[in-house]
């Protein structure tokens, strides 16, 4: 099944959530909207579920324009970050609702529902947990049987909003190994909502970067993390050492200063510099494009974290191998390996 | 507040210090004297004792003054064996009505944003802060001899004033903000996920209702239901104005118990007053058992 969204416009009062967005997910993808809270990730996924209305723009799963249906007609998976699962039903019910709520005349008979929630109680495994309640379960437990109960219905399409955004850190972390396995092993057309880039990196084939209610780049995890195509993009994935620069003539500023660095196709007037914190080598004072004094360095594994200020003012953080130690007080050159120029 | 011990072993020493020092700490925390805290709680439990328990037994007492035959003879006087029927038929009447009222304003106010909503929630509150009287006279002013449907009423032959549908409208009216009241807040705190959740699963907007909606507020609503019907047997001020008290036919039991009571008929009138007091009684059981409930559920949301 595929999703295309079109021109997609929603407002909330004067606050425009969802401003000209245009995507494509084909079938069996696994797509991660990432942005920022406000970003219209969350108003993009319930439009596309059917839990909320776009002021213009359109839908089509699988080619058929989904406006004209109501949630309950889109046949569409849908599994909230607060999980919403029936707090009066216990977890075989939850699981069964879908099958049970039905139109008699496809409503399977109570034998072929028994198994078809034990089957997938077994393929999230929590079989053993069908006679209790939501309220027993912990938070990780809870989202799987909303998955679960998404999964009953044949959804053609899966839409999770923030799935793991109410869980701990360790469980996330077991959660979306276990999702992007269950979406290898059902290959059913998915896209989740994420405000963890980590997450998006990790569980994607595709991620879609949000900011303010449009789509800032659209790529595989390596395309966005390794070639941002915004400053936007560059600073939110990653962390970058950003520095307003001035471009002119072919030549880049920090200040008044002349930074050793070619402008590349870089537009004349005011920008933005950005590098990753790991791809600033450090080497002896006057060795690179900058010059800096270590003020405080903490190390974490394998790297050391330094705060340096530059000589024109700006103090940044960088991450370094910790083969060379740094001390607070040294003077040092900075070499960015790698970096880009955004106009802005 | 109290501090948790851990006992792993047998008792020792060092736990006996442990509980001699934990039970001064508790002291120490009620800073007030012995002396002011006994005169708190003597005041609180006096002053109940005169103006609550006083008056109930009080109420019995009179009731049964001429023993068991005189009040079973009392209660079974056509004219109370109508008030009870009477002030049954007006109490299930508005409680059904209410009932309705009270979950579609609850639902459009917690599931929908609509202009005017905090308007309607104010309206809600408007039975609890007018007086009843006004409540009644409103009637009397719609549907009087005099008043604005009066002449097409009487056209149409239709009787409202002094008669049951007037008593359930204007019980009705001064009962309408209990079910709302119980379930808004509840509704509220629930949200609409539960209900979208069901719907994207494909249930429809009744078997949503039923299924989701309707069991996850049951405690609530079975709460409104019972402060509901406690205030409809009970209520005198708007019932009283516009029943015209015609004896054994628009007379409701605390009517009813006011003209018994202006005959000197002390245990006929008290006799129906201890069966008010019987509901006032069983009301306030119910209602804490339906408020461990409405706890329970709370508890089980915030695990």
């Amino acid at each position: 099944m595929t999703i295309e969204v079109k021109n997609l416009v929603k407002t909330f009062g004067s606050f425009k959530a969802l401003d000209g967005v245009d995507l494509k997910v084909d079938s069996g993808e696994l797509v991660a909207l990432l942005g920022p809270s406000g970003s219209g990730k969350t108003t993009l996924l319930r439009i596309i579920a059917g839990l909320d209305w776009p002021d213009g723009g359109d839908v089509l799963i699988n080619g058929e324009d989904a406006l004209a249906q109501g949630a309950r007609e889109r046949h569409v998976g849908f599994v909230f970050q607060h999980y919403a699962l029936f707090r009066h039903m216990s977890v075989f019910e939850n699981v069964a609702f879908g099958l049970r709520v039905q139109p008699r005349a496809v409503r399977k008979d109570e034998a072929t529902i028994r198994a078809r929630v034990k089957e997938l109680l077994d393929l999230v495994q929590l079989d053993w947990l069908s006679d209790r309640y939501p309220s027993q379960l912990s938070g990780g437990q809870r989202q799987r049987i909303a998955l679960a109960r998404a999964l009953a219905i044949e959804p053609r399409i899966l839409l999770l909003d923030e799935p793991f955004g109410a869980l701990d850190a360790k469980v996330r972390k077991e959660l979306r190994r276990w999702l992007r396995s269950l979406h290898h092993e059902i290959n059913v057309t998915s896209i989740f909502v994420t405000h963890d880039q980590e997450e998006a990196l990790e569980v994607a084939n595709r991620v879609v970067v949000m900011d303010k209610g449009r789509i800032e780049q659209i790529g595989s995890p390596d395309d966005v993390y390794e070639t941002p195509a915004s400053a936007f993009v560059h600073g939110f994935i990653g962390e970058s050492v950003e520095l307003p620069v001035q471009v002119e003539g072919g030549v880049v500023r920090l200040g008044d200063r002349p930074l050793a660095l070619a402008a590349g196709g870089a537009a004349p007037g005011a920008s933005k510099l950005f590098v990753r914190r790991h791809d600033m080598l450090v080497g002896p004072p006057g060795s690179g494009a900058f010059e800096g004094a270590v003020q405080h360095v903490r190390n974490f594994g394998p790297v050391q974290r330094a705060e340096i200020a530059l000589s024109g003012g700006k103090t940044i953080e960088i991450d370094a191998p910790r083969d060379k130690e740094l001390r607070v007080g040294d003077t040092i050159g900075l070499q960015p390996r790698r970096y880009r120029i955004f106009a802005g | 507040m109290t501090m948790q011990i851990v006992h792993s072993g047998p008792v020792t020493s060092s736990d006996e210090k442990t509980r001699a020092r934990d039970a001064l700490a508790r002291d120490n925390l009620r800073t007030e004297p012995k002396a002011v805290r006994i005169a708190v709680i003597t005041i609180a439990i006096a002053f109940l004792t005169v103006f609550v328990v006083l008056p109930l037994v009080v109420v019995f007492a009179h009731a049964f003054s001429k023993g068991i035959a005189a009040y079973l003879a009392a209660l079974a006087e056509p004219e109370a064996m109508a008030a009870i029927r009477l002030t049954l038929l007006v109490a299930a009447i508005s409680v059904g009505l209410n009932l309705v009222f009270g979950l579609v304003a609850a639902w459009a106010i917690a599931k929908f944003d609509f202009p005017g909503k905090t308007f309607l929630i104010t309206l809600i509150d408007l039975p609890f802060s007018v007086s009843p009287v006004i409540s009644g006279l409103v009637f009397v002013l719609l549907f009087g001899a005099q008043g604005y449907f009066g002449s097409w009423l009487r056209d149409h032959d239709i009787q409202i004033l002094f008669a049951v549908p007037g008593i359930a409208l204007a019980t009705t009216f001064v009962t309408f903000p209990f079910v709302a009241r119980a379930l808004i807040p509840l509704m509220l705190e629930q949200g609409t996920q539960e209900e979208e959740a069901a719907i994207s699963l494909g249930a429809s907007g009744l078997q949503t209702f039923f299924r989701v909606t309707l069991p996850n507020i049951k405690w609530g609503v079975l709460y409104g239901v019972l402060l509901c019907n406690a205030r409809a047997m009970g209520e005198f001020g708007a019932v009283s104005v516009v029943s015209g008290h015609i004896r054994g036919e628009t007379n409701t039991m605390p009517l009813l118990v006011e003209i018994l009571y202006n005959e000197y008929q002390f245990v006929a009138a008290f006799a129906i007053a201890s069966l008010l007091a019987m509901l006032a009684l069983i009301t306030l059981i119910a209602k804490t058992v339906l408020e461990h409930h409405l706890d329970e559920g709370q508890d089980a949301r915030d695990h």
